[in-house]
């Protein structure tokens, strides 16, 4: 297993990461008995597990083990679709995000998604990051500059696009859109980041810059991402939870998942069993 | 924190919006609909089959005109019908790489929008100038002009839509190309070429513009294409700018028929494209 | 099986190739001859429009354009009053249908519960079933009395005096007129701009609909920064498209806009658009200079529409390829 460990070049936990990490403050996912349901077809069956604040953790698993379906229940965006629903309770900052009640424009300021395909917006660099923020907040124009440039920045973007943020957004390349979608979504400061194979439209190098960005990124945020790329959840990630077929197999420090994993399914799918 | 009540409101406005759009397209519909079918049913009777269409004050009924009408429509079938199959297959089959191809069917998807009133005029000037009369041929094929680029379109449509594969198939038989075309291509297609048709022909029953100056209108029993033939449309057109009670009655009789007939049409279609489906 | 059977096999085998190659080029021929006659077609309406309207564009020039009289007794036409209220109807039918199409298009994408979009789209599709002359008759006797007694004497009262758009609505309130002409139209022209709006609507990718609706986008947001700017190439077309059909209808606008050939800017007043004109006076041009002049309209009309619909189908074409279709 320590071949395994070395050859996926698993960076240890180390101290700051231990310190920084908690399961109960601001932003951390506390999933208790969640189902997802398309239509008849049952998609995620009794996930309980806690998200850590301040870490990247990683959801593995075949296609189809549920996800993409996880993420989508916790910003709620399956509400979009009639015939899919979830039961069960996401608990965020002390209150119940599934519940009716909850309003949706609270969650998603609380909640950012960054897709697979880069999406962006067909206008502007300057509009597409300030897209939400005069939704949720009165800026006045120079502040609203300053959050353009701060979101840019923390998306390593700026540099590149300073001179340019009035020319479209399609003009740039795909990684350059896929950190724009990320500054986008990170210029609203929202608490947990949720990023749905974000890299796997891009070119290795946009990749890796992709994947520095979100390392830097963990230290403000809370980080879920979906990956069929185990090199990169072992790369990027301090917790990694293996999903089969709906169920949450096991979940744990990334370390421990892929040097020794409990579950024998696990076992299998990091070894390359099965895919 | 819930939306602020600016963008809330902008969202309840385009709500309210597009839902008030739809009810509006909606009541305009029925209200057309129900007009014609209470002032039309008002005014049928059976004799509105058996008779002519009478001068003002007496009675009669739409008999020339719809028969005047089915042969125009049928004249024009029989004209468009086999030159738009025939273009129809060119552009499917040689779309794609050559320039006549693209420029035609360009060139066809205009004229399919194109005033209809224009080809009445040109029909005018080429036929019924030089023949020195009107007639119903003139009107047939004012219609059949009309008629054309809708075989085309979808006749072009539904051959593209056939996967090469069954092509493939067909060659790897040895057939020549034309038969491969005639034999298995057409039939896969028959049913979208016949609801093109049917739809072509709802489209040219209710033309009036072209007949105008082409078949003009006849009082009388004829069954002469080749003179001025009695038509529905015109019939209704002339009867209904009149300032006569009873040829406004006859006129929306004459509307209701229409009307009936088209919707007969597209509903056929309709049902035949579901069929076709499964 | 003896050598003479298998020769003979063999030498009948090839012979239904040779026919097949025959008939494969008569059937190519057949098939491209009636795509050039396509082409021809709209070569030959252009020609013999310009043909047969040579004589009042050799007679009265550019005035012709410019000129509002309409004299048969005295054999001076102009074109400006049927142009005119032809680009008004079209105008006005457009200013009606394009907010409508794009709420129908929003409502049936967005806001209906699936089981209604269908049976909804279907009703909108059948406006465009509807004959035009039946739209013209429903015009004539049902609208344009309900517009003469509800909607234009409460125009006239609350915006006949009031500045810019007074004169817009001075006038008796007949019902006929430009006015009426322009909103039976607009109903007209609905259905096929709603129609292509939808269809774009619900091409665009759910993954960048997500991506705003996750940034909390409300609806309308969604339509305005997203939806529209996508759209925007094909939405444009389709009003082109919808601008042709305007130009030239004939039956409806023929009822209803009262065949006047004064030059009036209230949209109250009757008016003419060059269908109408042609419709209504054809028959009655006795003189070569009267039909020629009828005939000239109809030339302008169908250059006019020509550009129009060209515009529209480039427009809808690169939506096409943007889409991924081939045609």
């Amino acid at each position: 297993m320590n071949d395994t460990a070395t050859a996926l070049r698993i960076r240890p936990m180390d101290a700051a990461d231990l310190a920084t990490t908690s399961t109960t403050g601001p932003g951390a996912i506390a999933m208790r008995d969640l189902n997802f349901y398309y239509g008849k077809a049952h998609a995620l069956k009794n996930v309980n597990m806690t998200v850590p604040t301040h870490a990247v953790t990683a959801i593995i698993g075949p296609s189809g083990c549920g996800k993409s379906t996880l993420l989508r229940t916790i910003n709620r965006i399956y509400e979009l679709y009639p015939e899919q629903y979830a039961t069960g309770e996401i608990v965020i900052d002390g209150r119940n995000v599934l519940e009716r009640r909850y309003p949706l424009s609270d969650l998603r300021r609380l909640v950012g998604m960054v897709f697979q395909k880069p999406t962006p917006f067909p206008s502007s660099i300057r509009s597409n990051v300030a897209f939400a923020l005069s939704y949720y907040e009165k800026l006045s124009k120079s502040e609203l500059n300053d959050r353009i440039e701060d979101a840019l920045r923390q998306a390593a973007l700026w540099d590149e696009v300073k001179d340019k943020l009035n020319q479209s957004a399609l003009g740039l390349s795909g990684g350059q859109q896929q950190r724009l979608c990320i500054a986008r979504t990170i210029a609203v400061k929202p608490e947990i980041l949720l990023l749905d194979e974000a890299t796997s439209a891009l070119d290795p190098i946009s990749t890796a810059k992709v994947e520095e960005l979100i390392h830097e990124l963990r230290e403000r945020f809370t980080i879920v991402t979906v990956t069929h790329n185990m090199q990169q959840a072992a790369r990027i990630s301090q917790r990694t939870a293996f999903f089969h077929l709906g169920e949450l197999i096991e979940f744990g420090k990334t370390s421990d998942i892929f040097t020794n994993p409990h579950e024998q399914r696990t076992r299998d799918y990091i070894t390359g069993r099965y895919g | 924190m819930a939306i602020p009540a600016r963008r809330r409101a902008a969202d309840i406005t385009a709500f309210v919006f597009a839902t008030l759009a739809t009810a509006l397209g909606l009541i305009f519909l029925f209200w057309i609909l129900w007009m014609t079918l209470r002032q039309g049913a008002a005014a049928l009777r059976p004799s509105l089959f058996m008779q002519m269409t009478p001068p003002p004050g007496a009675s009669g009924g739409i008999l020339n005109a719809l028969y005047g009408s089915a042969m125009m429509i049928l004249v024009a079938v029989v004209i468009g019908t086999p030159i738009g199959v025939a273009a129809g297959t060119y552009l499917a089959e040689h779309g794609r790489h050559t320039r006549v191809a693209k420029v035609a069917s360009f060139i066809n998807d205009i004229l399919l929008s194109a005033p209809s009133i224009v080809i009445g005029l040109f029909v005018y000037e080429l036929v019924v100038r030089s023949a020195g009369h009107f007639s119903g041929y003139a009107g047939a094929l004012a219609l059949g002009i009309i008629l054309l680029p809708i075989i085309v379109r979808t006749t072009e449509e539904s051959l593209r839509l056939i996967p090469d594969t069954l092509r493939e198939a067909g060659f790897a038989l040895g057939l020549p190309r034309w038969r491969v075309t005639r034999q298995i291509i057409y039939k896969a297609a028959m049913s979208a070429i016949l609801t093109g048709i049917l739809l072509g022909v709802a489209r040219i029953a209710g033309e009036t513009a072209p007949l105008l100056f082409t078949a003009l209108n006849n009082q009388f029993w004829s069954a002469d294409l080749n003179a001025p033939l009695a038509n529905l449309p015109v019939v209704i057109f002339q009867y209904a700018m009149s300032p006569y009670d009873e040829w406004h009655s006859l006129a929306w009789a004459g509307a209701f028929v229409l009307t009936a007939f088209v919707l007969i049409l597209n509903i056929l279609v309709r049902l035949l494209a579901r069929k076709g489906r499964k | 099986m003896n050598a003479t059977a298998i020769t003979n096999e063999m030498i009948e085998a090839p012979a239904p190739r040779k026919s097949g190659a025959g008939a494969d080029r008569a059937f190519e021929w057949i098939t491209a001859g009636a795509a050039w006659f396509v082409l021809l077609l709209l070569a030959g309406i252009a020609l013999s429009m310009a043909w047969g309207g040579r004589l009042a564009f050799e007679t009265f020039g550019w005035r012709f354009i410019t000129s509002s009289d309409w004299d048969a007794v005295n054999g001076k036409f102009g074109a400006l009053v049927p142009i005119y209220g032809t680009l008004a109807t079209s105008a006005i039918a457009l200013i009606i249908a394009v907010p409508i199409s794009i709420g129908i298009a929003l409502f049936l994408t967005d806001i209906a519960p699936r089981w209604t979009r269908g049976p909804i789209a279907i009703a909108i599709e059948l406006l465009a079933a509807i004959p035009s002359i039946i739209y013209g008759m429903w015009g004539l006797f049902v609208f344009a009395p309900f517009m003469a007694t509800h909607v234009e004497p409460w125009l006239a009262d609350h915006l006949g005096n009031k500045a810019l758009v007074g004169p817009l609505f001075s006038g008796p309130p007949i019902g006929i007129g430009m006015l009426t002409a322009g909103i039976v139209l607009g109903i007209m022209v609905v259905p096929f701009i709603a129609a292509v709006a939808r269809e774009v609507f619900s091409a665009v990718p759910p993954p960048l609909r997500e991506s705003a609706i996750a940034l909390g986008a409300t609806r309308w947001e969604v339509l305005r920064s997203v939806t529209l700017p996508y759209t925007r190439s094909a939405v444009i077309g389709a009003i082109f498209l919808g601008l042709g059909r305007a130009l030239g209808e004939t039956m409806a606008v023929t009822f209803v806009l009262g065949n006047a050939h004064d030059l009036s800017l209230s949209l109250l007043m009757p008016s003419n658009s060059i269908a109408a004109a042609i419709a209504n006076e054809f028959t009655e041009a006795d003189t070569d200079l009267y039909r020629s002049s009828l005939i000239a309209l109809g030339f302008l009309l169908f250059v006019v529409t020509l550009i129009v619909l060209t515009i529209a189908k480039l427009l809808l074409m690169r939506v096409n390829r943007q889409m991924g279709r081939t045609s």
